[in-house]
């Protein structure tokens, strides 16, 4: 599949909500049983506000817009963030993230583009340097 | 954490099995509900051999491979002290459903700055046949003890 994006181009945006109920399930599916995701008394105890997000979970569930827009899990070649702040996920409620996907850089002889994303929490940007080299 | 783990190289890990199952039931924890992810006929229509894994599903490979140097008790890693810095996912092709994965994992860099020793690893994961799959880099930053 090919097709043509321009630099500063906007592809995808989306507002995820995430409640403890799905850092648990992640908990389940990656194998990531840190009780600082799920326990209240042991997040406090080692100095957090409470219980916060798997960085691993930002970082997956960010992408999954650009995934959407590429309509093809296999064209994403490379993905790297930084976790710059963390996500706190409150009891009862939920935080949400708001991810914005915009071109940064098109390769067109290499046929990829490096899509940036924004991720923001309560008005932080929880995630630096977020880039995904994407197959066009 | 002990600075001379630094260029330390561990032996391959025992093949880790792709499951059908586990790849659906990761996507869906991060909310990925790209149809090749979860549908066998739609990702053969893409050209996969089987579900797509979702982009980061291999941090679930690579945090096995993780743990010979996080449960080293020599490298000195309190897990209670440690925050994840960063992550990286380099795939040379997909994941799919059956694959046989081995991984590798390199200690590339720990630098120590101001009461924080930065761990650098990367672990080169490939399959049954030896051909490249994924790379994944991931930095830790280590709290050191309470004076």
């Amino acid at each position: 599949m090919s097709r043509t994006v321009d630099v500063g181009q906007v592809v995808a945006t989306r507002s995820i909500e995430v409640t403890r109920a799905d850092l648990v399930r992640y908990a389940g599916a990656s194998g990531d049983r840190n009780p600082i995701h799920w326990n209240e008394r042991f997040a406090t105890e080692v100095g957090l506000p409470g219980v916060i997000a798997h960085g691993m979970f930002t970082m997956g569930a960010a992408v999954d817009a650009v995934t959407e827009w590429l309509g093809d899990p296999g064209a994403v070649l490379d993905y790297g963030v930084r976790f710059t702040r963390p996500v706190p996920v409150p009891d009862p409620g939920h935080a949400t993230l708001e991810v914005t996907a915009t071109v940064a850089v098109v390769d067109t002889e290499a046929g990829t583009a490096r899509i940036d994303l924004t991720v923001v929490c309560d008005g932080v940007k929880v995630l630096g340097r977020a880039q995904v080299l994407v197959r066009l | 954490m002990d600075a001379s783990y630094a260029g330390r190289t561990y032996p391959p890990t025992a093949a880790y099995a792709v499951g059908r199952e586990h790849l659906r039931e990761f996507a869906s924890s991060v909310g990925a509900t790209h149809p090749a992810h979860h549908d066998v006929a739609a990702a053969l229509a893409l050209g996969h051999r089987d579900v797509v894994a979702a982009p980061t599903f291999a941090v679930v490979i690579a945090q096995r491979a993780e743990a010979q140097l996080l449960e080293d008790p020599g490298a000195g890693i309190d897990f209670s002290r440690v925050v994840h810095a960063d992550e990286r996912f380099t795939h040379h092709r997909p994941i799919v459903a059956g694959d046989e994965l081995v991984t590798v994992l390199h200690v590339d860099a720990v630098v120590e700055r101001s009461g924080l020793a930065m761990v650098t690893t990367r672990c080169e994961i490939a399959d049954a046949n030896g051909s490249a799959v994924a790379t994944v880099v991931s930095t830790l930053a280590v709290r050191g003890e309470d004076r």
